[in-house]
């Protein structure tokens, strides 16, 4: 669906987003995953036309839709697209939701716009979708506002307002991340309903390997602006491949198994204008040789599993001396 | 062992309201909780935002005042202490705090930051052992001697969090208190300081007591763990039996919401519905009761005392010996010999083992074009 996706913003010397490809087909899960700075929620913006068009550019991409292809670095997503045919939640509801205005007006609005029906017509699907939703006594509701409602209910709104008007692709960003656990299950479980439901694509972006392994039918794992691996869920954490993605997956301390010592990354993200030419994971990566200054082409795998590592896969090209 | 600490039915009482709008009320932010720390052992406290772990941390050490109760630290009465007790008190108990941008001045370099607990508790050093006591202490943490002439922003978030370790240790305390000291850190880094302080802790023989959210980084760190929801302790025990077997529904709960990056698609498990009351307006009985599958007219009527199992574990729930609550499974990975060799070939080197090429012939590989 993304092709060839690079992003500069004005006065970096490099591309925060560096020649991105992803695919969703509908009625799939994509989790693009990395840590913070990865470039995962610039591309997201990106893509709904979300970023301020004096600062950022777009030197090359171009995006398929539904049988339709936009090339991204002259011209954005039709707006009209924007909030009916792809629709974005964000992390942080209380921010996102309009804090003056009521529930059911904030959900009627898009839907008035989107679908030029009635404003009964479209107070009637807000509380349609408040239901749907599960959101508790969504009669009440429809005249609340936001700061009447709790995290894990304001983002059962965020989801109504998003999937008022039947999206084909959602896009969420960190849809939990502001959420206690067991609300965060909840959000999840509930995502996961509408999708199946609805049959959308979902990109969903998150920092949370569990989330992922949760949710995702593929995973894309992100590091300073590049792809470095990608695949369905069960090849990509069954099989990991690129250095950046074990180290990520030995962080991570468990919940169950043996209480060992955590195998970390060494070191840290460094900014977009420090990051190396080539491999740009190489500064942090314990298997890094000269080689990795140029940059690795994707290797295909089999079952559709893509890595982009010189050496992969590690254990038949690199061994420990002695 | 003599508990280096204690906390006997602590209760910390917030009014809220009373203005122009709004009616009288009460948050019952921490209510009735006793504690025992034993020298030496980390501690954890876990719960979701709103369950009073933080004010249960800032009690402890007196940051702020107890409404009842009793803080007894190391034979020394907490609640009470004034003058030289009080500042003894502040130099042998040290706080860690969850954000490392808002915890340290920005105008201070970090050599003054580090050094001005030395100010205050080691008075007699000269210039110069202040400086080097400094760089021992950066060192410590992991960082470079010549950082101390550096401001906060110059640092990265695990960097900062570093700081905020050193700090805290230039006085030389026995107890170390960390509210959410990694939440704010990514991953990769979140491992690096979650060994740093298991390193601090062992090496100096600190008391730590954690408090935080995310149940797998307590896993790792604690050899006891205590969960409260609405201001109490429901459950406590040690880290390996608690995660086991939870022996209250809302331990059981908590554990079965994380989602697990070792197992896909969980979608059976068991979801409790609604969220945490307010607690402004607790429920009447046992707090969790309306969440909780479990819940008889009792729950609804009657506070749960706390009650010890045989094996040492304590939980407040009327049915906890009804419950069977099956132990947790333990999931096997399938992963392959060769991806287990790749994660071992991982593990070797970040741990500084030389790495050689093998003679390749690059089998089965195909560029993309």
């Amino acid at each position: 669906m993304l092709r060839n996706f690079s992003l500069r913003f004005r006065g970096q010397g490099a591309c925060v987003v560096e020649n991105v490809d992803l695919d969703v087909a509908a009625g799939e899960i994509l989790c693009i995953v990395g840590e913070s700075g990865c470039g995962k929620s610039v591309t997201a913006m990106a893509l709904m036309g979300l970023l301020p068009s004096d600062t950022a550019r777009i030197p090359d991409g171009s995006m398929t839709f539904d049988g339709r292809t936009f090339d991204l670095t002259t011209e954005g997503i039709p707006s009209d697209m924007r909030g009916s045919d792809m629709a974005m939640i964000f992390q942080e509801p209380m921010t996102s939701l309009n804090p003056a205005f009521r529930i059911g007006d904030q959900i009627a609005e898009s839907v008035e716009r989107h679908k030029g029906c009635s404003r009964a017509d479209a107070r009637a699907r807000a509380l349609e979708m408040l239901r749907r939703v599960g959101l508790p006594s969504p009669e009440q509701r429809l005249d609340q506002y936001p700061h009447q409602l709790s995290g894990g209910q304001r983002q059962r709104v965020m989801i109504a307002m998003a999937l008022a008007n039947d999206p084909r692709l959602l896009i969420a960003d960190e849809p939990t991340t502001a959420l206690d656990v067991t609300i965060q299950a909840q959000i999840l479980e509930l995502i996961r309903d509408l999708q199946r439901d609805t049959g959308m694509g979902t990109i969903m972006i998150t920092h949370d390997l569990g989330v992922v392994a949760e949710v995702a039918d593929t995973v894309a794992v992100m590091y300073g602006g590049q792809i470095v691996e990608t695949g369905p869920v069960a090849e990509v954490f069954e099989n990991p491949q690129h250095p950046y993605t074990i180290g990520l997956m030995a962080s991570v301390p468990r919940l169950t198994g043996p209480r060992a010592r955590l195998t970390t990354i060494p070191g840290t993200v460094p900014t977009t204008d420090a990051m190396a030419e080539g491999c740009r994971f190489r500064t942090r990566c314990a298997f890094a040789a000269p080689l990795c200054a140029t940059r690795p082409a994707p290797t295909r795998l089999t079952g559709g599993h893509a890595v982009a590592c010189h050496f992969a896969p590690l254990e038949q090209h690199l061994a420990v001396a002695g | 062992m003599k508990p280096i600490l204690e906390a006997q039915n602590v209760t910390k009482h917030f009014p809220t309201g009373g203005g122009l709008f709004q009616k009288k009320g009460l948050v019952k932010a921490v209510d009735g909780v006793s504690l025992s720390i034993t020298p030496g052992e980390t501690f954890a406290i876990v719960g979701e935002s709103g369950c009073g772990k933080s004010t249960l941390a800032r009690l402890l050490m007196r940051l702020i005042d107890a409404t009842t109760g009793d803080v007894v630290f190391d034979g020394k009465q907490v609640t009470t202490a004034r003058g030289k007790a009080l500042s003894d008190l502040r130099r042998d108990v040290q706080f860690i705090f969850q954000d490392p941008f808002s915890s340290l001045n920005p105008r201070m370099s970090v050599g003054r930051l580090v050094g001005e607990p030395l100010e205050v508790h080691a008075p007699d050093l000269s210039k110069s052992e202040r400086q080097a006591k400094v760089s021992a202490l950066l060192a410590q943490v992991g960082l470079r001697p010549e950082h101390a002439d550096r401001y906060p922003h110059e640092f990265s978030g695990g960097q900062r969090q570093r700081i905020g370790i050193a700090r805290a240790l230039a006085s030389g305390p026995r107890l170390i208190i960390g509210d959410e000291p990694v939440s704010a850190l990514d991953v990769s880094v979140q491992a690096q300081v979650v060994n740093l302080l298991g390193d601090l802790g062992r090496d100096l023989g600190l008391t730590l007591i954690l408090i935080a959210h995310d149940l797998a980084v307590i896993r790792h760190m604690s050899d006891r763990v205590a969960v409260m929801y609405l201001g109490k302790i429901v459950e406590q025990g040690t880290t390996d039996d608690l995660f086991e077997r939870p022996r209250h529904p809302y331990t059981r709960a908590l554990l079965d919401a994380i989602p697990d990056p070792d197992d896909r698609g969980s979608a059976s498990r068991a979801r409790i519905e609604g969220e945490m009351p307010s607690p402004l307006n607790p429920p009447p009985g046992c707090a969790f009761h309306t969440r909780c599958p479990h819940a008889t007219d009792l729950c609804r009527t009657k506070v749960p005392m706390p009650q010890t199992t045989p094996d040492g574990h304590m939980t407040a729930c009327h049915h906890w010996q009804d419950l069977g609550l099956t132990p947790r499974q333990t999931t096997a990975s399938s992963r392959s010999p060769a991806t287990q060799a790749r994660l071992e070939l991982y593990r070797k080197a970040t741990e500084g083992a030389k790495i050689i090429p093998v003679a390749s012939k690059t089998p089965d590989r195909e560029e993309l074009t």
